[in-house]
């Protein structure tokens, strides 16, 4: 049964019915609809829902909750997540579960609050300090935006590692119909490590603080190991027209949306152009690119900002081939038409080019 | 001797505010050295130890002990 | 002879890491004679700070959290608002809650939060090297006031529990000291009574214990202990400052 809401809104109601206890948040355009939403269903529902006095104290109060045993969630937008970063850290180092939103907008600095891409490498390398990851998650639409709550929770908790949910001001604030039959009840995930006071059992501590040199070492590697794993089984990405094509474009979330309307105009001029949209921007598909490199000379990066994923290409590739870039950074939201003109002109020097 | 007291010379960091405190004066710091360096407090049996524990209330790093008959 | 004193049971053996004189020490030890005498180690979590006490969860045989500096108390929150039931409490140095922790701190009072803050001040940052803190008296020597702090330049030193008791949400505030015996024991039972304020739902209780830090004060212990009673609680008045019934 489809309902037309906004993905703000959607998202909360897929983060309830993914077993979301605590929800902590801080105003910020724009994804203040989440919040309000998490406001109105957590106190029917008689779950825990703070607005925080800063978006610092939000992600301090989801790793209270997540040590107690809850599954907690918080979301804000750009320069708030800047200031969760700290926070971010102190969870995958004490390996707590959480999902973090961010819906991105025009930066850097105050920006503005139009969507953008440009937090991207904020999110897949880590803002915060210390030698950690997250799985990043970038939907592309509302209804994926519902799909991929249900499995950060499970991401976060089978890892037991913070899990962000990279979307932007479009895709927050858009509505579309979208429906949440296919979310199924949270399963049970092991609690052995949570504070519940100790009971029947020895005391427990959850700390990140490691004087010893080669305990804080052994530490790291036990988390690199976790992140390994996360590499070679957590992979997502979709692709596109990609079997005959002759360019293949590389662009997430909204903007892959954008692009699909340019290869639509640019398939009609029997131009061979396809796509791959990863869905997981941490854990990169480089294998998938690099596959397709066998095949494939020419990559098409489009962003939403100057130019960052672009980087998780250039690694994917290695030097093979020829890497095309389009950005439009602080706000701007290119039209499929405007795409369908560069790509074309790229498509015919490149054509040109091998010649 | 209505009380006496046996101190942890490890935990002992010869702070000195037990013998401060203590309203006998039954508490001295000795010239014997704990494995940290520290001179540490010794009871002096001579004296009249009440028992009454203000050396044990005030002590920083938990080293006293305190029995009472 | 019978044992008139020992060493509470939930306080493990391991030693402490604390400077000769410190109060860190009597209140760790002070922390869980109450958790002993009240029977609450299988309720109690704890959310360590930033600081010289952080290393608490060496000492506390009861569930432990280390915080983020400054992120005690919006961890708490997060830890109590899950789990109502349990004895939720934050240690927190003057640098952790009246620094870099305050909106978190100030905004837990202001909401109420059935949670207890352990608040040591010692007037400096201890475990960096005694730096200056907040509740820095004026003129104070510190590594960073090395001409005494100037208020012009540096602030005026800041009465915690009197701020957080203009915040309707706050239920009891108590200013304390470890200075000395008859201190000790007031501080016991202050301590006491924020664990019972928030068992019984009453809402956000704070103690603030005033702290000798003869390291970084460049003080003689005994010296340290005066100084509090002569100097330090003429700018932080002890007594109670808030008490809802």
């Amino acid at each position: 049964m489809k309902k037309l809401m906004s993905g703000n809104a959607a998202l909360g109601e897929a983060a309830v019915l993914s077993g979301c206890t605590c929800y902590f948040g801080y105003p910020i355009t724009p994804q203040n609809e989440l919040t309000e939403y998490m406001a109105k269903r957590m106190g029917e529902l008689g779950r825990v829902f703070i607005q925080s006095e800063s978006e610092i104290a939000a992600i301090n109060m989801v790793l209270g909750a997540s040590v107690a045993g809850a599954r907690a969630m918080t979301s804000s937008s750009s320069p708030g997540m800047s200031l969760k970063q700290e926070g971010i850290s102190y969870l995958a180092a004490d390996e707590l579960p959480a999902v973090i939103v961010d819906m991105v907008r025009g930066g850097p600095g105050m920006g503005n609050i139009s969507p953008a891409q440009s937090d991207y490498l904020q999110a897949t390398r880590g803002g915060g300090h210390g030698d950690y990851k997250t799985i990043v998650l970038a939907p592309g639409s509302v209804q994926e935006l519902t799909d991929v709550v249900p499995l950060a929770f499970d991401l976060a908790d089978k890892y037991r590692n913070p899990v962000v949910i990279l979307g932007d001001g479009m895709l927050g604030q858009m509505m579309e119909p979208v429906s949440f039959d296919d979310i199924k009840p949270p399963k049970e995930y092991p609690k052995d490590y949570i504070l519940t006071g100790a009971k029947g059992r020895p005391a427990r501590m959850v700390r990140s603080l490691l004087f010893d040199t080669k305990e804080e070492e052994e530490h790291n590697w036990k988390l690199v190991r976790k992140y390994q794993r996360m590499e070679s089984s957590e992979v997502r990405y979709e692709t596109y027209l990609t079997d005959d094509a002759e360019m293949i474009v590389v662009a997430y979330g909204i903007g892959a949306r954008i692009v699909r309307g340019a290869i639509k105009r640019l398939r009609q001029e029997n131009l061979k152009v396809g796509m791959i949209r990863p869905i997981t921007v941490w854990p990169f598909p480089a294998a998938a690119i690099q596959e397709m490199a066998k095949t494939v000379h020419d990559f098409f990066v489009f962003e939403m900002c100057a130019g960052q994923m672009i980087e998780d290409v250039r690694l994917a590739l290695a030097g093979k081939g020829h890497i095309h870039f389009y950005g439009r950074p602080g706000g701007i939201i290119p039209t499929p038409i405007e795409l369908y003109r560069i790509i074309a002109r790229h498509y015919y020097t490149a054509a040109r080019r091998k010649k | 001797m209505k009380g006496t007291i046996s101190i942890d010379q490890e935990r002992c960091k010869g702070c000195e505010l037990c013998i401060e405190f203590c309203p006998n004066k039954v508490i001295y710091l000795s010239d014997k050295l704990n494995a940290k360096g520290y001179f540490v407090a010794a009871f002096d049996d001579g004296k009249e130890c009440t028992g009454c524990a203000t050396c044990a209330v005030i002590c920083p790093d938990v080293a006293i002990e305190v029995m009472k008959s | 002879m019978k044992k008139a004193y020992v060493k509470p049971k939930t306080l493990k053996e391991a030693h402490f890491h604390y400077c000769p004189g410190c109060g860190h020490g009597i209140i760790n030890r002070l922390l869980m004679e109450v958790i002993d005498e009240m029977g609450l180690r299988e309720k109690a979590i704890c959310v360590a700070p930033a600081g010289c006490g952080m290393l608490l969860y060496n000492y506390f045989d009861i569930d432990t959290l280390e915080s983020a500096h400054g992120r005690g108390a919006a961890v708490a929150t997060g830890i109590k608002r899950v789990r109502p039931d349990n004895l939720v409490f934050s240690y927190q140095g003057d640098g952790d809650l009246a620094a870099i922790g305050t909106a978190e701190g100030f905004h837990a009072a202001n909401r109420g939060e059935p949670i207890s803050i352990i608040f040591v001040n010692n007037g400096v940052y201890g475990m960096t090297g005694g730096q200056m803190a907040p509740t820095t008296l004026k003129q104070q020597v510190t590594t960073t006031t090395p001409l005494g702090r100037n208020p012009i330049l540096a602030g005026h030193p800041v009465r915690i529990c009197e701020v957080f008791s203009m915040l309707d949400g706050t239920s009891y505030l108590e200013r304390v000291a470890v200075n000395k015996p008859a201190a000790v024991i007031k501080t016991k039972k202050a301590i006491k009574k924020a664990f019972q304020c928030q068992l019984d739902g009453k809402g956000f209780s704070l103690v603030e214990i005033l702290s000798p830090c003869p390291t970084n004060w460049k003080m003689g212990t005994i010296e340290a202990c005066r100084w509090i009673d002569e100097v330090m609680a003429k700018q932080f008045p002890i007594g109670v400052v808030k008490e809802i019934s």
